[in-house]
């Protein structure tokens, strides 16, 4: 089979898999709200528009919180802060993982040793408990703040991933050829190795993306967000510090969970739709 | 065997090393003089200033040389000294996190242990059944995507507030002082429902998807083809799938350790229920920084003795390992 006929089947097979189509309209929706959502409120997130918590209406769509402000419009730019948190923490994760796991795979031997151990290190110690520390002690945390963190420690996945393929690649015959015609180290693995495991990486940033918006949504909710924006964490962290709960304010803490839900629910349907149409073994029949 | 155990013991050795490390250099090298932000964070006043002043510079040695500050350090750890609490003030720190460990065990042990054992068994019968792989799946996938928190706030809402079943704060009643009555063991387990609920669902989705995955690929595995060809009743199969696929669940568990531990944080921080992640919450508001400090040593501690329980459970369950084990001993 060609090259081309094979994309032609992978586009077929992605085109009629339910789940693929599922999870990226929810996507879909969501990154349009985010890109079209501040042009539909009139307010800022933290604008007092109203007194007091008031049910949805159609002057507020998704009602106001004790304070008076617009949950739709901070709903709609908390999702900004959440896309951000999965594209520049988790593709910063992917980035070292990626690094890490092609130069442990690629070279063996004691650099991988030393690498894997580092691995095994970050993978025990809980994320979290660092990311509250480190939180703890900055005064302003800014959104970019939050993902570079949440980056630089959500990388293992990824380099054990990427290491055990590297492992199983480098020695098969056309990476034998090509270290014998005499290419240099990294144009093997990036010309060579990495285009054998593209779908595989795509799928890895998939979860990625999703871990880093969960690990932001947590970390918000206790409080060490970020200090100068709104997030759907944060929002959930108010709604709670401020009795949502006793007062019956559903409409404050429900959007946010929801839209997060949402999002990541459907990067992982999503995750397993593209797993189905790359791996011919899961399709349904 | 040795060897594995060695291994083991080196990289956790090794993490807390590490942790230890990242604990002591957090406060010191972030912008700013720890004390200064202390002290005007503590909000104290009068001769308050002066008493924490000397305490925090005695503790953190500044006047000393950078390492040997490093090694006062470890050297009060060992004796167990983290620190007083100032939110509780002067309760020493390692008293106040032993005083909330336990409703920890008491909340994760239980809720991460069931959901496996449950999540495994659904998972495994859910495999290669069109149905509930239609049906169910996609209702798994949602809640491992659903936040810890959010389902806890879901939870509290409607038994708390609109069916009022069960109360919403706390680890037992407040007119309640802590004694072995009846009344009191109900009333902490009237309070332990809800979060150990919302720990229990979570985690169940991401058991039943990962067990799910791994029957199917022992199904189409050779062992299972041969069995079936040599017409062997389904069952058989299903169980030595079962058998094979429930050892990378076991690796799964302490991959997922710290995951859980986050998530058991932020549902006692919605049910103001007093363990480690509600200490976190009030050392934070408080600008309790060595109460936050000996919370991650204590939790990187746990994570790390729980590693080290499955490690020694793998081999118990592992086969090839206990052959290994006899082999060496042989």
């Amino acid at each position: 089979m060609t090259a081309r006929s094979q994309k032609h089947e992978m586009l077929f097979f992605a085109l009629r898999n339910t789940k693929l189509r599922v999870g990226v309209s929810i996507l879909l929706f969501f990154i349009l709200l985010t890109i079209i959502g501040p042009q539909l409120t009139p307010y800022e997130p933290n604008d007092f528009v109203t007194s007091g918590a008031f049910p949805p209406s159609s002057e507020f769509w998704l009602g106001t919180t004790t304070f008076g402000e617009d949950v739709f419009t901070q709903v709609v730019y908390g999702l900004r802060a959440t896309f951000i948190v999965g594209i520049v923490g988790g593709g910063l994760g992917m980035l070292i993982g990626l690094l890490i796991g092609f130069t442990a795979g690629y070279w063996g031997g004691i650099v991988d040793e030393t690498l894997n151990m580092l691995t095994n290190i970050i993978l025990v110690i809980p994320t979290l408990a660092v990311l509250l520390i480190i939180a703890a002690y900055l005064k302003v945390r800014g959104i970019l703040t939050e993902s570079l963190f949440i980056g630089f420690t959500c990388w293992p996945w990824v380099a054990r991933a990427v290491r055990a393929q590297t492992f199983s690649l480098r020695v098969r015959d056309f990476v034998d050829m090509a270290r014998i015609s005499g290419m240099k180290s990294y144009k093997i693995i990036f010309s060579e190795i990495a285009p054998n495991m593209m779908s595989y990486l795509l799928l890895v940033f998939i979860l990625q993306f999703g871990g880093a918006i969960l690990t932001a949504a947590t970390l918000d909710f206790i409080g060490l967000g970020p200090t100068n924006t709104i997030s759907l964490g944060l929002m959930m962290n108010m709604a709670v510090l401020w009795s949502a709960l006793i007062l019956g304010s559903w409409w404050w803490f429900i959007p946010p969970g929801l839209a997060i839900t949402a999002i990541v629910g459907a990067l992982y349907i999503t995750n397993v739709g593209l797993d189905e149409v790359f791996n011919p073994k899961l399709r349904e029949m | 065997m040795g060897r594995y155990f060695r291994r083991k013991l080196l990289i956790y050795l090794l993490t807390f090393f590490v942790a230890v490390t990242l604990d002591w250099c957090i406060p010191r090298f972030m912008p700013g003089n720890p004390i200064d932000i202390l002290i005007s964070r503590a909000g104290l006043r009068g001769s308050a200033v002066q008493t924490m002043y000397d305490y925090y510079t005695r503790v953190f040695g500044l006047d000393q040389p950078i390492w040997k500050q490093y090694l006062n350090f470890w050297a009060s750890l060992f004796k167990g000294d983290l620190g007083i609490s100032i939110y509780l003030f002067p309760t020493p720190v390692s008293k106040v996190i032993a005083g909330a460990v336990p409703y920890d065990l008491f909340l994760l042990i239980p809720s991460t242990l069931l959901s496996w054992i449950i999540g495994n068994n659904f998972g495994a019968f859910a495999a290669r059944s069109k149905q509930l792989d239609n049906t169910l799946l996609p209702f798994s996938y949602i809640l491992s995507a659903t936040p810890y928190m959010w389902l806890g706030i879901i939870l509290a809402w409607a038994f708390c507030i609109v069916f009022r079943i069960f109360p919403l704060a706390g680890g037992y009643s407040f007119a309640m002082k802590p004694n072995l009555s009846f009344a009191f063991i109900g009333s902490l387990l009237s309070h332990w429902v809800l979060p150990f609920l919302s720990l229990f669902i979570v985690q169940l989705g991401g058991w039943a998807i990962g067990m799910r995955n791994m029957i199917i690929y022992e199904l189409e595995s050779d062992y299972s083809h041969y069995l079936k060809t040599l017409g062997s009743p389904n069952r058989l199969i299903r169980k030595y799938a079962f058998n094979n696929a429930i050892l990378p669940q076991i690796t799964g568990l302490a991959l997922k350790l710290g995951e859980v531990v986050a998530g058991a944080l932020a549902t006692e921080v919605v049910f103001a229920y007093p363990g480690i992640g509600y200490l976190i919450l009030q050392a934070i508001h408080n600008e309790d920084y060595f109460l936050l400090q000996g919370c991650f040593l204590f939790i990187i501690i746990g994570v790390l003795a729980a590693n080290f329980i499955i490690d020694i459970v793998y081999l118990l369950v592992d086969p090839r390992m206990r052959a290994g084990m006899q082999g060496e001993t042989a």
